[in-house]
């Protein structure tokens, strides 16, 4: 049976208080705060934040499939998994599809490769999802939701078995987004969550329970997706789990990320749980998913895992609304419009996306682009491509105020930074306080969208500053 | 390896004002500056064999046409030159050796860039790669700025004393484009570009060309500048790394580039105590820090000295080297592909006694550099006296 043998998450560096985006509307605040993309993040992007997270430790030439989970793809044609495959710098011979149109899409893609790997058709399989939805401005739903993402690797070798896959097809509107809507909508929540929500996720859950012939008072911890607590209790108590069992839906702490939620929460579930402990996971949307994780041995812990209690710990607060606003692009601004090339992108993807460097056999130079000719020695074709680190440090930086020709007036940090292991990149930095970079400044390097150039997403990557966990 | 050294004289030169020209557009400013660099020279444009013209911006202008469509030069060779901030510098470079080939007798380098038609604050610098990408002309030097900083304890006041300097110079010449006198605290509190540069340390953007008119000396002897021509002691030009923001042994703390290039245009001048026998030079001070750290790649003080340098007054219009006596990129204009030819027009004329702004006394030998890419490539020319 198909096994967890890793998991991971990912949250935007920046929080910004419910209360803070009350004020700026003059409406009631819902309490706690939730988490916000920067400017250059997307659900891809978050995905391949979360998959690194996941694959830390992870021997890359043994996964055999991507496939991402969202319901806001930057993409509505062009496939998102294969571009996450190649930043996360998986051999190109695998399996990668994208599941989307429902926020249940992350169990779905889950138990697609679980089935791929019990029928022996890969040996393991990502599974990755991330969201970045919008609710409209002023509404509830722009302070209830949340950005993020979340991933498990699913093989056939791991700690925690998956058990008594169920699902419900249970059809009610729910929330929803036209093709043409920007903002998600809703019709009655009462009603939604009453016989939506509560019917579909506890007929499920109880499925699962009886099939796999477990009594609720023997789980360790219930992962029960839901838009606000009182829901999630209320399932809870339906399905006779103690309250106190119940992971925590993220509430106060990211909102509601949509599709990733449920990977989130598994992520938060196992970083806590021991062998010998069962898990139950039901997951909402258009129905219910419902299985049952049990652990066969604890997850050793996985240097550079920062799973979700490590991306809960690292935060910076959002001074302000308009930050929130220009994030999302809520407000029309002038477009700069750099260059963009298809064929070039093409081209260099291991350089780009998968951020390779060469090394040259002859005088062992390590460079970034891949030259056919060392820079160093100057001999010819003599170049082996290597993975470079994705930390270093800055040798020298400036903050600058031109962007495309135009002034800005916060100021774009670009760095240039001696790379662990070798080699010197130059880089954008985001992510942090342009007045606290200076030289010696570790940095870690992280995939973002560069421009829009040509109407296509030019991925690349960008440094920030080493996030530092609150105490 | 020969030598150019004493075989190409110039004739005459011509420069327009430089500046924001609103109401010139590019063929008003080469006509300018070819027709005054011919009635300088005493020459008709039927005289001209063969052209080189400077430029870089596309947008600016288009092949040889750039020179050859408003000089009307029909029937004749013109040809674009692009280098970075020396295309001006490598078009008078290519012309030279035209003429000592013997191929041409009378040739023209000349220069143009129009800046203010293109719109933006601030030089792209695009790598042509659609995401490693470069950051603005600012940044990029800035870059060195802050390393220097780090190595050698220099200030914002160290690179604000370059631009009171340039623009004291500036202010003197009627073709400059910043003409006014400003305070070191002017400088080092003006409002940041790209940090540590700030406004005052950037040269502006810039609308000029410049011309000059070439030919060998037995010819120089007999024209209308006969008395005070002007010859080549040297002509250099070297190439480096475009992409050092990439390459682990780049230091940042000067380039490369000038630095063989002031090593080939002394061992080809005859030149071995650079601050010694160079009277004046018009170096590529493209930003403030970039004047200081062409001061020490040029061999004028020891690494590390270049504030030291200025501080000190030796890059003052009276001190051992002069060091843009025009005012410099920083006060005179920048428009690229001109520069280089405004360079040697302003030590042509400074040589010959008749320097339009600040004159350096007793100039014999003086030197033209640039410095563009921003460091991929960099040019040295030497001018003097006949032997």
């Amino acid at each position: 049976m198909a096994k967890i043998a890793s998991f991971g998450a990912y949250i935007p560096l920046f929080r910004l208080s419910r209360q803070e985006m009350a004020n700026a509307w003059g409406v009631p605040a819902v309490p706690g705060e939730r988490s916000v993309a920067n400017a250059d993040e997307d659900s891809l992007t978050m995905a391949v934040a979360a998959g690194s997270d996941c694959l830390a430790g992870i021997d890359l030439s043994t996964i055999d499939g991507v496939f991402f989970a969202t319901t806001t793809a930057p993409y509505d044609e062009k496939q998102c998994a294969g571009v996450i495959a190649a930043a996360l710098d998986l051999r190109t011979d695998i399996n990668t599809a994208d599941f989307t149109g429902s926020l249940r899409a992350a169990t779905t893609a889950l138990r697609a490769a679980a089935d791929a790997v019990d029928s022996g058709s890969a040996r393991s399989i990502l599974v990755v999802a991330a969201d970045c939805r919008l609710g409209e401005p002023e509404s509830m739903w722009e302070q209830l939701l949340g950005d993020g993402a979340g991933a498990v690797l699913i093989a056939k070798q791991g700690p925690a078995t998956l058990r008594g896959f169920n699902s419900t097809a249970g059809e009610q509107v729910g929330a929803w987004r036209r093709s043409e809507d920007r903002y998600v909508r809703s019709f009655e929540a009462k009603a939604e969550t009453r016989y939506g929500y509560l019917q579909s996720a506890v007929q499920a859950g109880k499925t699962v329970l009886d099939k796999e012939s477990v009594d609720p008072g023997d789980l360790a911890k219930a992962v029960i997706t839901a838009g606000d607590p009182r829901s999630q209790g209320a399932v809870a108590g339906s399905l006779g789990v103690d309250g106190g069992k119940l992971q925590d839906s993220l509430f106060m702490s990211v909102g509601n990320p949509g599709v990733p939620l449920v990977l989130m929460m598994l992520a938060g579930a196992l970083e806590q749980a021991k062998a010998g402990d069962k898990l139950l996971v039901i997951n909402n949307g258009d129905g219910a998913d419902a299985f049952l994780v049990e652990l066969a041995e604890d997850f050793a812990p996985a240097a550079g895992r920062k799973a979700l209690t490590g991306h809960l710990l690292q935060k910076r607060n959002l001074p302000s609304y308009t930050a929130y606003a220009s994030f999302r692009k809520l407000m029309k601004r002038e477009d700069i419009d750099p260059r963009g090339s298809a064929v070039t992108y093409w081209r260099d993807v291991n350089i780009v996306l998968r951020f390779h460097g060469g090394r040259c056999t002859n005088c062992g130079a390590v460079l970034y682009p891949i030259p056919r000719v060392c820079e160093e020695c100057a001999t010819k074709d003599q170049i082996e491509e290597i993975k470079l680190a994705k930390t270093g440090s800055v040798y020298t930086f400036t903050l600058d105020h031109l962007e495309a020709g135009k002034y800005v007036n916060v100021p774009v940090p670009r760095l240039v930074l001696d790379l662990e292991g070798g080699g010197r990149v130059f880089l954008s930095m985001t992510d942090g306080d342009p007045q606290e970079v200076e030289i010696g400044m570790s940095a870690e390097i992280v995939f973002r969208c560069l421009h829009e150039g040509s109407s296509f997403h030019n991925y690349y990557w960008k440094c920030r500053p080493v996030p530092e966990a609150i105490s | 390896m020969g030598s150019i050294k004493d075989k190409t004289a110039i004739m005459g030169v011509g420069c327009t004002r430089f500046g924001e020209l609103w109401e010139k557009d590019a063929e008003d400013l080469i006509v300018d500056a070819a027709f005054e660099a011919m009635d300088d020279a005493g020459v008709t444009p039927d005289d001209i064999e063969a052209t080189w013209v400077g430029n870089l911006y596309d947008f600016t202008g288009l092949s040889g046409s750039v020179a050859a469509e408003p000089l009307k030069l029909f029937g004749k060779p013109t040809t674009r030159v692009e280098n970075f901030c020396a295309s001006g510098m490598d078009a008078f470079r290519n012309a030279c050796f035209a003429v000592a080939s013997g191929a041409y007798d009378v040739v023209m380098a000349c220069g143009v860039e129009k800046l203010m038609d293109v719109g933006g604050s601030g030089l792209p610098v695009d790598m042509g790669h659609p995401v490693m990408r470069g950051a603005s002309a600012p940044a990029m030097f800035a870059l060195l700025a802050t390393r220097c900083f780090h190595e050698y304890g220099w200030t914002r006041e160290d690179l604000a004393r370059v631009a009171v300097k340039n623009h004291k110079n500036g202010a003197l010449h009627p073709k400059a484009h910043f003409r006014r006198p400003i305070t070191l605290e002017t400088a080092a509190n003006a409002p940041m570009i790209a940090w540590p540069l700030g406004r005052f340390d950037s040269c502006g953007m810039s609308d000029g060309a410049a011309a000059l008119i070439i030919t060998r000396p037995e010819i120089a002897k007999k024209s209308k500048h006969k008395h005070d021509y002007a010859v080549t002691k040297a002509n250099a030009l070297a190439m480096n790394s475009f992409l050092p923001m990439y390459r682990a042994s780049f230091d940042w703390l000067g380039f490369p580039a000038t630095q063989a290039a002031a090593k080939q245009a002394y061992a080809e001048a005859g030149i071995t105590n650079p601050a010694e026998e160079i009277d004046l030079a018009e170096v590529h001070d493209c930003f403030t820090i970039t004047e200081i750290l062409n001061i020490q790649d040029l061999q004028f003080c020891e690494r590390g000295e270049g504030a030291k340098f200025v501080r000190e007054g030796h890059a003052d219009v009276d001190g051992q080297v002069a060091i843009n006596p025009s005012g410099g990129l920083k006060c005179f204009g920048h428009p690229i592909g001109a520069t280089g030819c405004r360079m040697l027009c302003e030590v042509t004329k400074q040589i010959q006694g008749r320097a339009e702004g600040a004159q350096v006394k007793n100039a014999r030998l003086g030197m033209g550099h640039n410095l563009g890419g921003p460091g991929s490539v960099s040019s040295v020319t030497i001018l003097g006296l006949p032997e």
